[in-house]
């Protein structure tokens, strides 16, 4: 039997229609449009003016606080405004926008960098370098690295978790990744390993990715104490708290974190960048962007710039089908759906997701009819319908003490309702709410 | 026969004693005093129990109005000064007399000037679809359109209006409890002086995009060209993020930033004559008249063409027939 | 684009399952029992079932189109369930004109006003049938037997259920011995040969069905398997100390309304709790209230009652069996 973590969860049709489609590297786009809020916490504050002239990797705006992150120019050209631009949280957000230089050959050149194994930085220096050249959460959640690895001295800590598990529906952006650079990637563990004085370090791989785990099984053949572990595929294992619960076993404490187990968790693709990083001195201005969808001609998997407007993605693989109704930035599980195609790619894009007509419509919400099912694919153990309920009432007192901030949002419950009730949306609402309250309490 | 009779009503009795004397007991025990000037203050108050002056009640206001020494801040604004003044002379405070105030709606992006460009899809209240995004218009900063102001009148003093897609504020019945300001999550709604005959001046816009952007998302939204801030002599136009903002203090109601705003988005109610939404309602009849109007000059010229191409043949037939009479 | 993109709150995509898809997965799991009724009562099985159906259908829309003024959801396909079930309990010999009242009974008063689907708090069908069971006894337990040609109606003096042989036996001193011989045989009741209401004939027609939604996942096994383990149990205990005052286990679960209770009435969604924990409670209560009635009471079966008794628990279940919270119990050693 596979690991995989014991109660709810749910089985989407996986649609992983690019898993084998190796990354591309996408065309340079004429403008780029960065958002300074790319990362959970206090935007950047922007360091540069209009008619700068920015170079590939400079930084652009400075981390604006303890959780906040740097952002570096993705291309070599000149600012030409500071604007607002709807972004993927679907409202104008202050955005750096820069004229790539067409003359400017480091814009065009492809660097293919060498495996670099022998690891030469402190660990401070690690953290501090990965705090410098701006590296976030890539799963999505772009939860600012280094603050996840400032571990208070006397924090017990005995294992680094990989997250490769990509349990979203349709997205292929971690897989082929693991596929090119395992190497790399082992590297980027090691790198981490030390920076944390960890002995341990699991990667975990859910069983659809088969040909992932042997490459990583045969490399660590050579490394002590990196582990891989085959998960049985379930939505959503790639949860923090569900991974860590999977694999070791232990259950994260409510509202606590991985850290509370003595466990840090690190996407993959973090993981490659904090490779790069370190070992060769590139901060992060591009990340592997899976562009797909079924009616798409041909979907692929794509390194792309930090603020390439999704047009540009869009163009690459053939235009918007006819009769395209929804665009999603992520997956269909917890993506955003965007307002329109002139949003730019940020650190947390791991995919764009073209929908057609007749999958984009919600169906009408009807009675609850009390099937429970929602309760048996809660992951953590909440009464969605509860909880809906609660917070259409706005009772939200009673709606915190059921529980709701420990909502993780994977959206299971809304996915398998057969009165299509939007229960996450009410719940986030209440979510909302009731942090709001706590916040004011204090 | 009567024994079940007797022991039955003896036992009922003795149970209706032994529970009166329980409930006195326990009466004397647990007697709360209460300051009987609250029950008074509270007969006086409208007992809407609609939490606009800041308490959860009329009764926790009337707590609040008996215990606090200086009232001066507290207000009731459905009441308004009558209930007050009744209230300060009952517990003889100073209550400060406060204008009138009445709910305005400072957006007019009705569904034909303010093109929706998405479509929302989910639970149809305003907080929620604000949460999820900016609207299914272009205009991030206007009316959702999805009625949590009406739902949380207790008044039924508002109701959205199915044409233009906006809630409407009757005035009359609005006791400007303001909670419909606070269940905007837009801020959409704003409490002005109700002045006399209910006058009221003030901008209908809240968009901070720059002209042109709020242009093109609305037809009547603020471009921020402040014209209405240069010809007002009173000084109470400011413009803040390419938005004015009349203050109602200084406004003497003159009404001459409404003449000259270029996409006529301040509003001006209850004025003779002139009604603000006529204005936007004419100029779309005016475009139309013209546009009508142009069509039938240009049929009658194509007729005019007609008849003369007509007229032509007709000539050169008759020249054709009688080919003597012109020679 | 000629349409606007859509934007809503994630998850962008749903499961094929629904409410009507839900329902007719039950109407599809009643058809085999139907189909055995169908040969056993003939033509009057068909006609009890159609009269009830029709009139829970129409019921729903009059009251929904004129007295509620709500949005009319006859089409849902919960009327038409609970007209079946309505049917499945009522013997096949029974007038029209009662089956028509139970109906109103069942959608007006055990769903509409409580406010339609999902807001009822007891089975609608267990309401009506229990409603004309306790104002016309007499009709209400007059068992037809089986036809000869399935196009008569069935002849309306007959014999009674299992059930109720053992317990008019039990109360003129009979033993269980003397009685076993006037009762079917286990085989005949798994096949159907035997008296009672429309529904309750087969226990295979009723268990294919009851199996079929569990594939389906329509219902999970917690409830009826409880439910009827705990009849077993219970009966099983009293049946091996007095074997002469008590009938055994199979003939109790193989008899009356158990099956039927166990996979399609117990189970219904709106009335059962939400958790399988929940589950299991309402399921062990409702096979020892049935098994109560059963042997101590004084109608010879009880499934019925023992649902409803239990539907009234289910708010308090649902309060108090709550799913276990992750991360509610840290014990963690780190190394």
């Amino acid at each position: 039997m596979l690991k995989t973590f014991p109660k709810g969860g749910i089985h989407p049709p996986e649609n992983k229609i690019t898993s084998s489609i190796g990354i591309k590297r996408m065309t340079v786009p004429k403008v780029v449009n960065v958002p300074i809020a790319q990362h959970i916490g206090i935007p950047a504050e922007i360091v540069v003016d209009r008619k700068d002239k920015v170079e590939i990797g400079q930084i652009i705006a400075k981390s604006g606080g303890f959780v906040s992150s740097n952002i570096h120019s993705p291309v070599a050209g000149t600012v030409t405004k500071i604007d607002q631009i709807i972004d993927t949280s679907g409202y104008k957000k202050q955005c750096i926008v820069i004229r790539t230089d067409a003359k400017n050959e480091a814009n065009f050149e492809e660097v293919t960098y060498p495996l670099l194994k022998e690891i030469k930085l402190e660990p401070k220096e690690i953290i501090q370098r990965i705090s410098d050249f701006g590296i976030v959460g890539l799963g999505g959640a772009t939860f600012p690295s280094q603050v996840k690895l400032n571990v208070k001295e006397g924090t017990k800590l005995d294992c680094l978790i990989i997250n490769g598990v990509e349990c979203e529906p349709y997205l292929t952006a971690d897989h082929r990744l693991m596929l090119e650079k395992a190497e790399e990637i082992v590297v980027g563990i090691k790198i981490l390993m030390k920076a944390l004085h960890l002995k341990k370090a699991v990667i975990g791989i859910e069983n659809n990715k088969k040909d992932a785990i042997s490459i990583f099984k045969n490399i660590i053949k050579k490394e002590d104490g990196i582990q891989v572990a085959a998960l049985q595929v379930k939505y959503p294992q790639g949860g923090e708290k569900q991974l860590v619960k999977a694999i070791l076993g232990r259950e994260v404490p409510k509202n606590g974190l991985p850290l509370d187990v003595g466990v840090i968790v690190h996407n993959v693709g973090t993981i490659f960048a904090i490779y790069e990083a370190i070992q060769h001195t590139k901060p992060l201005t591009e990340r592997v962007v899976t562009v797909t969808g079924k009616h798409l001609e041909t979907p692929s998997n794509f390194w792309v710039k930090i603020g390439t407007p999704i047009k540009d993605l869009i163009a690459e693989v053939g235009g918007l089908p006819e009769g395209t109704r929804k665009l999603v930035n992520g997956g269909p599980m917890m993506g955003k759906a965007i307002k329109n195609t002139d949003v730019p790619v940020t650190k947390g894009t791991s995919g764009i997701l073209v929908i057609s007509e007749d999958e984009a419509s919600r169906g009408k919400s009807e009675n609850c009819i009390r099937c429970g099912e929602c309760v048996s694919v809660c992951p953590m153990g909440l009464e969605p319908h509860l909880l809906m309920n609660l917070s259409e009432k706005g009772m939200y007192e009673k709606a915190s003490n059921e529980d709701i901030m420990t909502c993780i949002e994977c959206g299971s419950c809304s996915y398998v309702c057969p009165s299509n009730r939007p229960l996450l949306d009410y719940i986030r609402f209440g979510k909302n709410i009731v942090k709001k309250l706590q916040t004011s309490k204090n | 026969m009567t024994d079940s009779v007797l022991y039955s009503v003896l036992l009922l009795t003795s149970l209706g004693v032994i529970a009166a004397v329980v409930l006195y007991i326990v009466s004397k025990k647990f007697y709360v005093y209460e300051n009987p000037l609250i029950a008074e203050v509270d007969e006086i108050l409208p007992g809407a129990n609609c939490a606009g002056c800041g308490s959860p009640g009329c009764k926790s206001f009337a707590e609040k109005l008996v215990n606090t020494e200086d009232i001066s801040d507290l207000f009731c604004p459905v009441g308004g000064n009558d209930v007050m003044k009744q209230v300060a002379a009952l517990l003889g405070k100073e209550v400060a007399e406060k204008a009138p105030t009445v709910a305005v709606v400072r957006c007019q992006g009705a569904c034909d000037v303010r093109p929706k460009t998405t479509e929302y899809q989910g639970p149809r209240t305003c907080a929620i679809s604000a949460m999820v995004y900016s609207g299914e218009t272009d205009c991030q900063y206007g009316c959702l359109g999805d009625g949590d102001c009406v739902a949380v009148c207790d008044f039924d003093a508002m109701y959205m209006d199915e044409k233009t897609g906006l809630p409407v504020i009757d005035t009359d019945k609005c006791t400007s409890c303001g909670a419909c300001v606070k269940a905007c999550p837009r801020d959409i709604i704003e409490m002005r002086p109700k002045n006399k005959r209910d006058l009221k001046v003030f901008v209908g816009c809240l968009n901070e995009d720059k002209g042109g952007i709020a242009k093109k998302s609305c037809e009547v939204a603020c471009i921020g060209c402040s014209k209405c801030e240069d010809v007002c002599t009173k000084g109470a136009i400011t413009m803040h993020n390419n938005l004015a903002y009349i203050d109602a203090d200084l406004c003497t109601l003159c009404r001459k930033c409404v003449d000259v705003c270029p996409t006529h988005s301040i509003i001006a109610t209850n004025f003779p004559q002139k009604k603000p939404k006529k204005v936007v309602v004419k100029k779309i009849i005016e475009k139309a008249v013209e546009k009508v109007e142009a069509e039938k000059v240009k049929a009658e010229k194509t007729e005019v063409e007609k008849v003369a191409v007509v007229k032509k043949e007709i000539v050169a037939k008759v020249k054709l027939e009688n080919p003597k009479t012109d020679a | 684009m000629s349409q606007p993109i859509i934007v809503s709150a994630s998850p962008h995509v749903h499961s094929d399952r629904t409410s009507k898809k839900l329902m007719y997965d039950v109407v599809i799991a009643l058809i085999p029992a139907f189909l055995v009724s169908l040969y056993v009562f003939g033509i009057g099985a068909l006609i009890v079932t159609a009269a009830a159906v029709i009139s829970c259908l129409v019921f729903e829309y009059l009251i929904q189109k004129y007295l509620l003024k709500s949005e009319i959801t006859v089409g849902d396909g919960s009327a038409l369930i609970t007209g079946i079930l309505l049917a499945f309990n009522l013997p096949s010999g029974i007038p029209i004109w009662m089956i028509v009242v139970g109906s109103l009974v069942a959608i007006g008063i055990g769903k509409l006003s409580f406010g339609g689907l999902g807001f009822n708090i007891f089975n609608p069908a267990l309401v009506g049938r229990v409603f004309l069971l306790i104002s016309f006894p007499v009709q209400m337990t007059t068992w037809p037997t089986a036809v000869e040609n399935q196009t008569a109606l069935a002849d309306a003096v007959t014999g009674a259920t299992p059930l109720g042989v053992i317990k008019e036996g039990l109360m003129f001193g009979e033993t269980m011995s003397e009685i076993g011989s006037r009762i079917p045989s286990a085989i005949d009741m798994l096949l159907g040969i035997t008296g009672g209401s429309i529904g309750e004939m087969s226990a295979i027609a009723l268990l294919i069905g009851g199996i079929y939604l569990i594939i389906r996942k329509v219902i999970t096994w917690h409830i009826p398997i409880t439910m009827l383990v705990t009849m077993a149990v219970m009966t099983g205990i009293f049946w091996l100390v007095d074997g002469e005052h008590y009938a055994s286990p199979v003939i109790h679960i193989l008899s009356g309304g158990a099956l039927l209770g166990a996979f399609f009435m117990a189970t219904d969604l709106v009335t059962s709790p939400m958790t399988k924990k929940g589950m299991i409670i309402f399921a062990i209560g409702i096979g020892v209230i049935t098994v109560i009635i059963r042997l101590f009471g004084a109608y010879p079966e009880g499934v019925s009652f023992a649902i409803l008794i239990m539907n009234a628990f289910v708010p308090l279940i649902n309060t108090y069996f709550k799913p276990r919270r992750f991360g509610s119990k840290i014990k963690v050693k780190i190394v």
